[in-house]
């Protein structure tokens, strides 16, 4: 039996159905539409039955389209509407007209659970020495300036000074020239005139193959430059892996109290001496390897196991390559040497010191201008030294660098306000960057 | 990269070790789809039609994170993004951030031709190559689209580098388009309010586009979904670059954020980033300080995830530095850097001349060759291959030995008893135990150098000449 159905009924069951779940539906059997009344209907009604019928054929020429069938043109040549808009077809592209909202989210790291050791350098009266201030460095519990943890403690610069005249950049020297020969003045003019957090006095002359100045007369020169400046101090030897343990040993003595910074402990000479010298008279020591993260390890544990230094007097230099000159592996080995420290490798968890006027060793930072005849114009030199001790020091301090040693005053000036800057101390007036494009300059 | 082990690549390989990829196996060719040196379509096999299935869901889990986009045509054509991880010691950083230096279109035509010559022609050499800038960005800041269509075109008909056309005016944007048809440009930019506009001249032209959402990024996410869902994912991002104090330091963090959401997995915001260090020129009225901060911007971005940059600068004490940190960011640190093995003069020796040798390690050979030619120590200097390894590390581990010395000298053509009045080879100090091998090999008379070549000179001083025996 034919189950009989009102148009409007029909007319609903069709504008209720989701177009996407036409899929399958099949029309079985016919239609039929039986109007009755014949032709005396009331405009009323025939109004009304008119508009259902529309409707439905609306309905089915949409089922049609949906088969495939050009259902618009059978009305367009039916109707006659060739020249109307045709409706939107297919809607594979519709125009957007808001921006679709997002939330931006990103998590912090979770696997940086180790800070990085503290290190306090410098001793203030009430502390046995005579500083006035004393910087402490490391403390870090992600990566420098990085939003998932605090950075406790700034970037420090202590500038060189070194115990007798030496070759220097051109751009370089000229700062030094009135105290190339007075250390004590030299630390005085760091400290006063260029912003120097700390001084390092670099015992050079004690090398035998330069001076050969005897272990006590450096002593003196560190008590100068102690008196001079109420800073802390760093104490380099000249690198002679025979003579500085010597040299560091009466070094460390005349300054005792003080938490000086012994530069350095290395694997290719007696760190033992100098460990047990930073023991004996407070101090800090400086462990210094070359380019590589195993030896690092290694001097590092030495120092803890055999020499029984305390973890807080311990900073790593891990060497620095000038820009240019082997940087990609000395910020990578940095970079790694923190990563593995922040994730618990506690043999690496120490700050660390770059000596950063390396830089000056590249030949772009001090050259008059290039040998090679097919390069083009370095420009003037007196511009080129400094950014390049600049650009040095700043990729090592994004690897996790916390002290640099170094040389220029405008490097160490603007080092100094960019790592502060990206530290978060540096206040500036606000820039409004939106129309940049048509910035005059 | 969704996958990081061979043995995940491998399952989706033919597994019939044929060799078409040069590798020996199926399994060794997979271990280097996960460190990228080999490409999927280098394998043959897997492009026939019935692996179509295998080969679409492995490129796809060998996509990198962060989508690459191509700005340019031809062989200049710049690749951003495509990076794998956030720190490169892990995998490396691929596609080196692409530097593109100003032009305005107020500039008369002389200088303009002028600056872009500077910025093609600009070179220096550099481990055996020379480092070159990348792009020319052409700035609107006249506001007539005929004016910036004009000096769209005299750039394009200078340079071949891609370039970059600047303007939040989708009119002037379509006059630049119209005036480099063709070449593949970066649009700069759409922002918050052009973006419809900016969207359907970039997907009519059928060209990459930036979107500039400074210090806001909700927005940035917002616009990169739209412009998806609008048809395009060749998107670069800038989250504005603000030149210093607090503002620098949150355009550091959102540049953190952005890398490390799109690394983390979150397409939505995977594209390669912007930097605009021509902004520090709107901080500084100096020139000088304004290169200076404009580089220094420039190094923290470059090191930071910066996929590209505008910089305005063409000093050479800004732009070496900037080519330097640059391919100091982008060498990659698994690999050693060398140089080709062989002689190489310092300074202008002659027969008189010392001869000495390090290894054909870039760094070491690098410092050995700066400190003798800042010293200007004429000499003849020799690159011995030891794989790219140090020289105590290569005594130690074999890579140096008095035949790979003699071997090296050879190579090189030189003849120590004729090219030499001495006769003499000053070894490094590292591998002084070789002294009696390398006399017993070459017949030379062999010197003992310093144990660092930086100590050469005061060496040299008391060594050179040799007496003769």
């Amino acid at each position: 039996m034919t189950k009989k159905m009102k148009l409007s009924q029909l007319s609903d069951m069709l504008q209720d159905l989701d177009v996407e779940s036409l899929e399958g539906v099949t029309i079985e059997g016919d239609i039929e539409l039986n109007i009755s009344g014949g032709g005396g209907l009331n405009p009323a009604l025939a109004y009304a039955l008119g508009s259902e019928i529309s409707q439905i054929s609306l309905h089915m020429a949409n089922i049609g389209r949906m088969l495939g069938f050009p259902a618009e043109q059978l009305f367009a040549s039916a109707f006659g509407m060739g020249e109307m808009p045709q409706p939107e077809t297919l809607p594979t592209s519709p125009k957007i007209q808001e921006l679709l909202a997002s939330k931006f989210e990103v998590a912090k790291v979770d696997n940086w659970k180790n800070p990085i050791q503290e290190v306090t350098l410098g001793a203030t009266s009430g502390d046995g020495g005579s500083r006035k201030s004393t910087v402490t460095l490391g403390g870090e519990n992600a990566l420098p300036y990085y939003f998932d943890a605090e950075m406790p403690h700034r970037n420090y610069v202590t500038m060189d000074v070194f115990d007798m005249p030496i070759g220097m950049a051109k751009s370089v020297k000229g700062n030094y020239e009135d105290v190339i020969n007075d250390p004590a003045e030299w630390a005085k003019k760091v400290v006063r005139e260029f912003n120097a957090d700390m001084v390092t006095i670099h015992l050079i002359s004690t090398d035998p193959l330069i001076n050969d100045t005897s272990a006590k007369e450096a002593a003196k020169v560190v008590e100068d430059v102690l008196q001079a400046v109420d800073v802390p101090i760093v104490i380099g030897g000249s690198g002679n892996p025979e003579k500085d343990p010597e040299v560091l040993e009466k070094a460390a003595e005349v300054a005792e109290g003080e938490r000086v910074l012994l530069a350095s402990a290395s694997l290719n000479l007696d760190y033992e001496r100098i460990a047990k010298a930073a023991m004996d008279y407070g101090h800090v020591v400086l462990s210094w390897t070359q380019l590589e993260i195993n030896a690092q390890k290694e001097l590092n544990r030495k120092l803890m196991k055999q020499c029984n230094v305390p973890r807080d007097r311990i900073i790593m230099d891990p060497t620095t390559a000038a820009l240019g000159y082997g940087l990609d592996y000395a910020y990578t080995n940095m970079e790694r040497i923190r990563l593995a420290g922040l994730m618990g490798d506690d043999e690496l968890t120490f700050p660390m010191s770059s000596g950063t006027t390396n830089a000056w060793g590249a030949r772009e930072a001090w050259m008059v201008s290039s040998p090679l005849k097919q390069d083009s114009d370095w420009g003037p030199r007196e511009y080129r030294g400094p950014i390049w001790e600049i650009v040095t020091g700043l990729s090592l301090s994004l690897a996790g660098n916390d002290m640099f040693m170094m040389m220029h005053p405008t490097s160490v000036q603007v080092l100094k306000e960019i790592t502060q800057t990206l530290y978060g101390s540096i206040e500036s007036e606000e820039i409004d960057i939106t129309n940049w494009i048509g910035a005059e300059v | 990269m969704k996958i990081n082990s061979p043995l995940e690549a491998y399952k989706f390989l033919p597994a019939t070790n044929c060799g078409e990829c040069g590798e020996q196996t199926c399994m060794a060719f997979a271990s280097h789809l996960i460190d990228r040196s080999h490409k999927l379509t280098d394998c043959t096999p897997i492009l026939e039609p019935k692996f179509k299935k295998k080969y679409e869901e492995l490129d796809a889990l060998l996509a990198p994170e962060i989508r690459e986009v191509l700005i340019g045509v031809g062989e200049n054509v710049a690749k951003i993004g495509g990076d794998d991880v956030l720190y490169r010691h892990k995998l490396t950083f691929f596609n080196q951030t692409q530097l593109a230096y100003d032009v305005w279109d107020t500039m008369d035509e002389k200088d303009l031709v002028e600056r872009v010559n500077h910025i093609q022609n600009f070179k220096k050499f550099y481990v055996g190559d020379f480092l070159t800038v990348d792009m020319v960005a052409v700035r609107c800041t006249s506001n007539d689209p005929a004016k910036f269509g004009a000096a769209v075109k005299k750039v394009v008909e200078t340079t071949d580098m891609p370039i970059i056309l600047c303007s939040f005016d989708p009119a002037v944007l379509k006059a630049g388009l119209e005036a480099s048809k063709g070449r593949n440009p970066l649009l700069y930019a759409a922002n918050k309010d052009n973006w419809k506009e900016v969207g359907e001249l970039a997907l009519e032209y059928d060209v990459p586009v930036t979107l500039f959402a400074p210090n806001d990024l909700d927005l940035l996410k917002s616009m990169a979904k739209t412009f998806e869902a609008m048809g395009t994912e060749k998107l670069v991002l800038d989250p504005g670059t603000f030149p210093t104090g607090k503002q620098l330091k949150q355009t550091f963090t959102n540049f953190i954020k952005v890398r490390r959401a799109g690394i983390d997995g979150d397409r939505e915001i995977a594209y390669p980033i912007m930097a605009v260090p021509f902004t520090a020129w709107m901080a500084h009225d100096d020139p000088v300080s304004a290169s200076y901060w404009e580089t220094v911007v420039a190094s923290v971005f470059t090191i930071k995830y910066g996929d590209i940059m505008i910089l305005h600068s063409t000093e050479p004490y800004a732009m070496l530095p900037e080519l330097h940190i640059r391919d100091t960011i982008y060498t990659d640190p698994r690999k050693p850097v060398t140089v080709d093995p062989g002689m190489y003069k310092v300074g202008e020796p002659t027969a008189d001349s010392p001869v000495l040798f390090t290894t054909n390690f870039a760094l070491t050979y690098y410092t050995v060759e700066s400190d003798l030619a800042s010293n200007k120590i004429d000499c003849f200097l020799w690159a011995i291959d030891t794989d790219g390894i140090g020289v105590e590390a290569a005594v130690a581990g074999g890579q140096l030995t008095a035949a790979k010395i003699k071997k090296g000298i050879d190579e090189s053509g030189f003849d120590l008893k004729k090219d030499t009045t001495h006769n003499a080879i000053v070894i490094p100090g590292l591998c002084a135990r070789l002294q009696g091998d390398i006399e017993d090999e070459t017949g030379a008379n062999v010197m003992v150098g310093p144990a660092d070549s930086g100590r050469l000179p005061g060496w040299m001083e008391k060594n050179w000449p040799p007496q003769k025996k």
